[in-house]
């Protein structure tokens, strides 16, 4: 059925079309109406789970770890600090191999105080273990959460997943999405029974590693992650051959194919960047877009295939005070070898609202490099006194 | 593609103004999407919330900085606020007021209509006379003045969406439509 839903409203629907089975919350903006709308069904008895008001993120997600491990379905979701104050339990939900699926509204950290839009709590994330998956509108969202679990469950992966949802421009937003019927999301997504549970009756240890072999299990994490990626190509496959609808696995390619120009780019800003592609290839400028979904694990593979092209744009939407940008740099890396030009945009941070014009901007900007040559490694888009650059 | 931008104070539901719109036409079967700009939340103070609809689906992610239609649901907020700002050249005014456009001094050669959407609600009983809700009469007077969306589904939406008095809000919005514009 088509309703009218932001994707805070998407989001807490997809965790009742997962049937997921513990969910621990505790509310922060721009999130909190996912919380609240899981609440309402679960009072409502419209949803059949366990709803736990936690006393911070921290303990919501040190429940869903212990919920997950007696074999429970578990959601949560947070946003910036919340999300910061998750840190160390993120990564022991990744290392005890926990798959918790877990919408971000992605927002600024302070300070100085700012409770907008960007991208930097999620990216400071993402050496954690989780997988990362960027959405560009609602029913991404709804679907994401979705074929996070199918992927999270997937016996040869078991780890956590983010569902970034872009705060506020996706999170408060209404728009058209398909709500699934439930008998295609159980088609789609069977339940969650990992082997071996905790059980009284039958003992064991988790979650103790001596030197001995600790480093063998960092290394299954990295084989699995990297594993995942097939699963995550599979669950797009599946997802499109039940509902209809696919995103491409880890990376839309949009009119790339004949581009000179591409820019990477991931979250909401891409749908944005694929309107103003239209409208330029319709001048005749060959420019397409190339949509990060997936950042954990890193499509090293999908990205290499952009190494023909005369230039590679990123857009990042946070900034790590590196050598550029955090997706910049790891798509840089990926093109290790190739003779194009690649460039780091910066852009969208704390609710600056990237435009149209914005994009343009830099879609003009990479057809001028690739006639002239790189002029600046990092471009910062949409600054007011248009300096700043380097 | 239409691109609406609501003017209103804190309180007065521009925001679900423009989300009410949103869900009449996708119930319509066209794309549409509502936002309020996002800024501070507060009683009394100004508010702009925006709604697109196409007939194929949205992918700008992005505020709205050229209306076709501009919807100012408190008549002070003309001397406030830029309201035509970007307004395109074909575009359209719609004011709540009990005057007539041509005294609100509006600065604008585009057809600006007025509804008394205060003195509709307050008949509804919708709000007080100091804080009415006027966003349910406004969207039957924006149905009247532009074809954008049937009045049936902005009632359907209105009795879905509205939090409380959903007949009254509905009613509200269809004295509205019929009385018309000045």
């Amino acid at each position: 059925m088509i309703d009218a839903l932001t994707a805070n409203q998407a989001a807490a629907l997809a965790a009742k079309l997962a049937r997921i089975e513990v969910a621990a919350v505790y509310p922060i903006t721009p999130q909190t109406t996912i919380s609240e709308k899981l609440a309402d069904m679960v009072a409502s008895g419209g949803m059949d789970a366990r709803f736990m008001l936690m006393e911070s993120e921290h303990s919501a997600m040190s429940a869903l770890i212990g919920a997950s491990y007696v074999g429970a379905r578990t959601f949560t979701a947070t946003s910036s600090h919340g999300l910061a104050l998750m840190h160390e339990v993120l990564m022991w939900a990744s290392g005890v191999r926990r798959p918790i699926v877990m919408p971000v509204a992605a927002r600024t950290i302070g300070g100085p105080w700012n409770i907008w839009g960007e991208h930097m709590d999620v990216i400071t994330e993402r050496d954690v273990g989780w997988m990362q998956f960027y959405c560009e509108n609602n029913q991404e969202v709804l679907d994401t959460i979705l074929m996070a679990y199918r992927v999270a469950e997937d016996p040869s992966v078991m780890l956590p997943a983010m569902v970034v949802v872009d705060g506020f421009i996706l999170t408060h937003t209404v728009d058209a999405v398909d709500v699934p019927e439930q008998g295609l999301v159980d088609d789609y997504l069977p339940p969650f029974r990992p082997d071996p549970v905790l059980n009284l009756d039958d003992p064991r240890r988790f979650g103790l590693v001596m030197p001995d072999w600790w480093t063998e299990f960092r290394y299954r994490i990295a084989t699995d992650m990297e594993g995942a990626k097939e699963r995550i190509r599979e669950a797009d496959r599946e997802f499109g051959r039940i509902f209809g609808r696919r995103y491409g696995g880890l990376v839309e390619h949009y009119r790339t194919e004949d581009a000179d120009a591409v820019l990477v780019v991931a979250g909401s800003a891409a749908g944005t960047a694929k309107e103003v592609a239209d409208r330029l290839r319709d001048e005749g400028l060959m420019v397409g877009v190339a949509r990060l979904r997936v950042f954990r694990p890193f499509p090293s593979e999908e990205i290499a295939e952009l190494s023909s092209k005369r230039v590679v744009g990123v857009f990042d939407r946070s900034y790590t005070f590196g050598d550029g940008g955090a997706m910049y740099n790891e798509v840089r890396s990926a093109l290790h070898g190739s003779d194009n030009i690649v460039k780091n945009y910066v852009g969208g941070l704390g609710g600056r609202d990237v435009t149209a014009a914005h994009m343009e901007w830099v879609f003009r900007n990479m057809l001028d490099i690739a006639d002239k040559g790189l002029d600046r490694r990092v471009e910062w888009v949409g600054l007011r006194d248009g300096s700043g650059r380097w | 593609m239409i691109e609406i931008r609501f003017h209103g104070r804190g309180g007065q539901g521009a925001v679900l103004a423009s989300e009410i719109l949103a869900r009449a036409a996708i119930k319509e079967g066209l794309s549409a999407s509502a936002f309020p700009f996002f800024g501070v939340e507060r009683k009394g103070s100004p508010v702009t919330a925006f709604c697109r609809i196409d007939d194929r689906p949205i992918r700008l992610h992005t505020g709205i900085y050229e209306p076709d239609h501009v919807v100012v649901l408190d008549q002070a907020l003309i001397r406030l606020t830029d309201v035509l700002s970007g307004l395109k050249e074909n575009g359209t005014v719609l004011v709540n007021s009990p005057r007539r456009p041509e005294d609100l001094g509006l600065a604008t050669d585009r057809p600006v209509t007025t509804v008394d959407a205060t003195s509709i609600a307050l008949s509804h009983r919708l709000g007080s006379p100091s804080s009415p809700i006027v966003n349910t009469a406004i969207l039957g007077g924006l149905a009247r003045q532009c074809d954008i969306v049937p009045i049936e589904a902005i009632l359907d939406a209105i009795r879905f969406m509205a939090p409380a008095k959903k007949e009254e809000n509905a009613r509200a919005a269809l004295e509205a439509y019929r009385r018309g514009g000045s």
